[in-house]
């Protein structure tokens, strides 16, 4: 781990490695997940899924379930409230009726993909459960499928749902699977492309792709006699679970209770309710607990994927290496039900470099596939895939070094954003100078000879980032530690990251923190776990709750002391007036019992959000023979304004690289021809293995984020961003070819390498 | 009792002794019962995890008679008369295991989901061979799957432990 960092006073707990607070109970087994929940006398729940991507349902007879021994409930959509005209609180993906909510929970007239949910049952125990649910009759009546955005667009194609309008479109009143047009215009991009000397446009796809937590979705609920619903889940947004069930059952928020267990990954996967609602249908017509899990099929099947897109993008280029304008369309699949991170491919494009001209454009289309959710920096890979893959072209084409071009053009302080605001302090330059000067950069790659080829590629990445409402509570005990309840769920070492800064702001050992993830009971309400925002969020609400409570303190020691509250200096943890000088410890205990309030709570939204830049660089083999591309050497460089808990910022760009090369190489939902899904299992869903990757080298740059008392920018999500194109770009670099669609199997790679010898007339070309 | 209809022969729950983490327990176990489902929903050790039921995560890992096993392809009346060895079993009286020391000291996880059947498999790994290369660690350990950490972490872990073991210490069962 390579940090670049500004001069800064290192004295304080931010920045340092403490073991985190929930280590022990992980790697001993002991912390309790999701999956791990269990209330007395409880059943178990399991679904009826649908066999068809796209039927109407003629009749549903559950007689045959309802009478099986053990079976204590069966529920259909008659059990859930119709929620009217109601808006679904918006997430990363965006707003919605809480309709389509409703329809994704549990299907009406019509199922609208593999999987979707018809009825569920409540037995004592899964396999009952599961016999049961064999014995519910549906009648199907199949109705054609529409399995990609551009096919769903086409003239004639089947529509899924006939009440659809284009939102900002010009379709006018007619039928349509395209829910909302996006188009987002700045300067002449006519004249840009104009005075370019090299224009290079391409198309590209993406497959639709899963997060792939370890850990599926499972609810423990149980609906008390009392009306009030108890609920254990694995979440990253326990009070968007609360506002969903509210909204879907119609019963008050103060009547919810959600307690968000551990988690077992999200990636964004998790930012919305999935279970809760089946189970406490189920709950409500058992009278008992209901837990459910998931099992990994229903998790690819009906769980929300991140879109599959088509992406077309258009650059313009002087031979002296400047951008004159970029053009992108985006044809985003939101799945069966309308609401896609559409709305993001403006930034995200037109965020990878400094421009004046630029044209995004794109469409938000609905096809038989699962309603898509939020997967780390959505719709960012998407465009960065697309725009550095013509970048890579575009140098290739006026022969420039790719990283030379890169700072040229990389956006800076003042450069302009898809909203028309500008940028503020931002640190893609420095990205850009770090990779420049890298071990890998500056290494000679040994290029092989066939059929064993290497290649280098790198590519940028861009994510805005999140803010929002954030809350913590933090109680000073009488032993001198600090109780800080956190209002985000830790999904990866936010215990930790965000006491470190409380610790600094208070002047105290981040060991005498004892961090807490809160229920919705114990905490006001508090935004999500997403949108890398948690470390800068709760984090900046957990250092004015320091200096908060440093307040407290400072005026129970004066009343003690009887002097004035200004008389009293507090300096790192350490409280004086005139002779008189207490530690935090000491201040605790002469001030236990005293009656003075030790704990404070505070919540409010968090503005001055720092986007974060990243650059990648990958070293590729690939085996002409057979196809196979693979990674032999990996560095991810990233600003991260401040790296406040350093393994856990590396692990992030670590982990989102991993999960980049394998949305390149290997994963991808593969759907027959009637829309069938044909690898719902972790075996045919090829997410990346021990076995596939190298060692993830990472270069943390910090630039300051100018709003933010350490400096810290969201970090977890710009790591997917660069691989795909990073990738793509050093397989061109190694054999020659441009592979446009992802991901790049060997099947995929065999065929473009079989294509560019036929055209070049020789296996040996190159 | 089972509520399933029709009963048949054969299919009748029945008594399992086993030795499980070094304690002699007798479980009621259904016919259809993997030894996971045994271990988590009858004797509640829940740290060896279910996220694929099919083998193919490794999130379930236990050491069954010195042997390493996804706990999930396993039936509960398999085990009959053997020796089951958890992630509970691990560390003892409040002292970690040298493997959940490397691994908590290497920041070799996230959520921490997969990370009992990383360290029962490397466990497995280090009784077989205590001295694996990069490229052994990485081979033994392409049957669990971690989604957060890109495995960089969980294979220095590995190597961290190796590095410091005494052999034998980390003899399974």
């Amino acid at each position: 781990l390579t940090i670049i960092q500004p001069r800064v006073d290192r004295a304080g707990p931010v920045g340092t490695s403490p073991l985190r607070h929930d280590g022990v109970d992980k790697v001993t087994g002991r912390a309790l997940y999701g999956i791990d929940a269990s209330m007395p006398n409880m059943l178990i729940g399991k679904v009826l899924r649908s066999p068809h991507a796209h039927a109407r349902i003629i009749s549903i007879d559950t007689r045959r379930a309802q009478s099986m021994r053990g079976v204590h409930a069966v529920v259909t959509w008659k059990d859930l409230p119709d929620p009217g005209d109601q808006m679904l609180a918006a997430n990363e993906q965006g707003e919605a009726p809480i309709r389509f909510k409703a329809l994704n929970m549990i299907a009406r007239d019509k199922v609208l993909y593999h999987g979707h949910a018809i009825a569920a049952i409540a037995a004592v125990d899964g396999q009952t459960a599961e016999e049961a649910v064999k014995r519910i009759d549906v009648l199907y009546e199949e109705l054609p499928a529409v399995m990609d955005a551009r096919a769903a667009m086409a003239v004639g194609a089947a529509i899924l749902d006939p009440e659809l309008r284009t939102r900002n479109g010009a379709a006018g009143d007619r039928l349509t699977n395209v829910a909302l047009h996006m188009r987002v215009l700045a300067g002449d991009v006519e004249r840009g492309f104009a005075e370019a000397d090299v224009v290079i446009e391409r198309e590209f796809t993406t497959s639709t792709i899963h997060q792939g937590y370890l850990e599926p979705h499972a609810a423990t609920v149980y609906w008390r006699p009392d009306g009030h619903l108890l609920v254990e889940t694995s979440t990253q947004a326990q009070f968007g679970v609360r506002s969903e069930l509210a909204g879907l059952l119609q019963i008050p928020p103060s009547q919810i209770h959600v307690t968000p267990l551990e988690i077992g990954g999200g990636f964004g996967g998790k930012t919305t309710s999935w279970l809760e609602t089946l189970a406490a249908l189920l709950s409500r017509a058992s009278g008992r607990p209901v837990k459910m899990v998931m099992n990994r099929a229903e998790v690819l099947l009906a769980s929300g994927p991140a879109p599959g897109a088509y992406l077309r993008a258009k650059i313009g280029a002087t031979n002296a290496g400047k951008i004159t304008a970029m053009q992108v369309y985006a044809a985003v699949e939101a799945g069966a039900f309308p609401s896609s991170p559409l709305p993001r491919v403006a930034h995200c494009a037109a965020g990878l470099y400094d421009l004046n001209n630029f044209l995004i454009e794109g469409d938000e289309v609905l096809v038989n596939k699962p309603k898509t959710t939020a997967y780390r920096a959505p719709a960012s890979p998407h465009c960065s895939f697309a725009v550095e893959s013509v970048v890579d072209e575009l140098c290739r084409s006026i022969g420039q070094d790719p990283l030379a071009f890169r700072l040229a053009n990389a956006p800076k302080e003042g450069s302009l954003r898809a909203d028309g605001s500008r940028f503020e302090r931002i640190g893609m330059v420095e990205c850009l100078e770090a990779a420049q000067s890298s071990a890998h950069w500056r290494s000679t790659l040994d290029r092989g000879s066939r059929p064993i080829r290497r290649g280098r590629g790198i590519a940028g990445g861009f994510w805005i980032n999140g803010g929002g409402l954030s809350s913590v509570t933090a109680r000073l005990n009488t032993d001198g530690t600090v109780t800080l309840l956190e209002g985000s769920p830790d999904i990866g070492g936010t215990r930790t990251s965000i006491a470190l800064q409380f610790a600094e702001t208070l002047g105290m050992a981040v060991a005498d923190v004892h961090p807490i993830v809160a229920d919705t009971d114990s905490i006001p309400t508090s935004g999500m776990t997403g949108g890398s925002r948690t470390t800068f969020a709760t984090g900046y609400i957990a250092h004015r709750a320091a200096l908060a409570l440093r307040e407290r303190v400072i005026a129970g020691l004066a009343k003690l002391w009887a002097v004035s509250h200004d008389d009293v200096r507090a300096d790192s943890g350490l409280f004086t007036a005139g002779s008189r000088a207490a530690t935090l410890k000491v201040a605790a205990q002469l001030l236990a019992g005293s009656g003075v309030d030790l704990s404070v709570t505070l919540s409010d939204r968090v503005p001055g959000v720092g986007p974060a830049y990243a650059v990648h660089i990958a070293d590729v083999e690939v085996d002409e023979e057979t196809g196979r591309t693979r990674v032999i050497r990996y560095t991810a460089v990233q600003d991260v304004g401040r790296a406040v808990y350093p393994p856990y910022v590396e692990s992030q760009l670590q982990g989102g690289a991993a999960q980049g090369i394998g949305w390149a190489l290997h994963e991808g939902y593969w759907y027959d021809s009637q829309g069938r899904l044909k690898n719902a299992s972790l075996l045919d869903y090829r997410m990346p293995t021990a076995l596939d990757l190298p060692m993830i080298e990472t270069i943390v740059v910090e630039v300051p984020n100018p709003h933010h008392p350490y400096g810290v920018r969201g970090v977890g999500e710009v790591p997917i961003v660069p691989p795909l194109a990073a990738i793509a770009n050093a397989i061109r670099d190694a054999v020659g070819v441009r592979v446009t669609d992802l991901p790049i199997t060997p099947a995929r790679l065999s065929a473009a390498l079989a294509a560019r010898d036929g055209t070049q007339g020789g296996a040996t070309a190159q | 009792m089972s509520t399933r209809e029709p009963r048949e022969e054969g299919r009748a729950a029945r008594i399992v002794e086993a030795t499980i983490n070094g304690d002699d327990r007798g479980v009621l176990v259904q016919p259809w019962q993997t030894l996971l489902e045994v271990l988590r929903d009858s004797l509640s050790l829940t740290g060896s995890k279910e996220c694929c039921g099919n083998g193919n995560c490794g999130a379930c890992a236990v050491i069954l008679d010195g042997r390493l096993v996804n706990s999930c392809l396993v039936l509960g009346v398999e085990v009959a008369g053997s020796d089951v060895r958890t992630i509970e079993g691990f560390g003892s009286s409040g002292r970690l295991d040298p493997l959940q020391q490397a691994f908590l000291e290497s920041a070799a996880f996230q959520c921490g989901v997969c990370t009992p059947g990383f360290i029962v498999a490397a466990s497995a790994l280090l009784h077989a061979n205590p001295t694996p290369t990069e490229r052994d660690i990485r081979w033994w350990l392409a049957g669990n799957l971690c989604r957060c950490t890109g495995y960089d972490k969980i294979v220095r872990a590995v190597q961290s432990a190796a590095s410091s073991l005494p052999e034998r210490e980390v003899a399974p069962g």
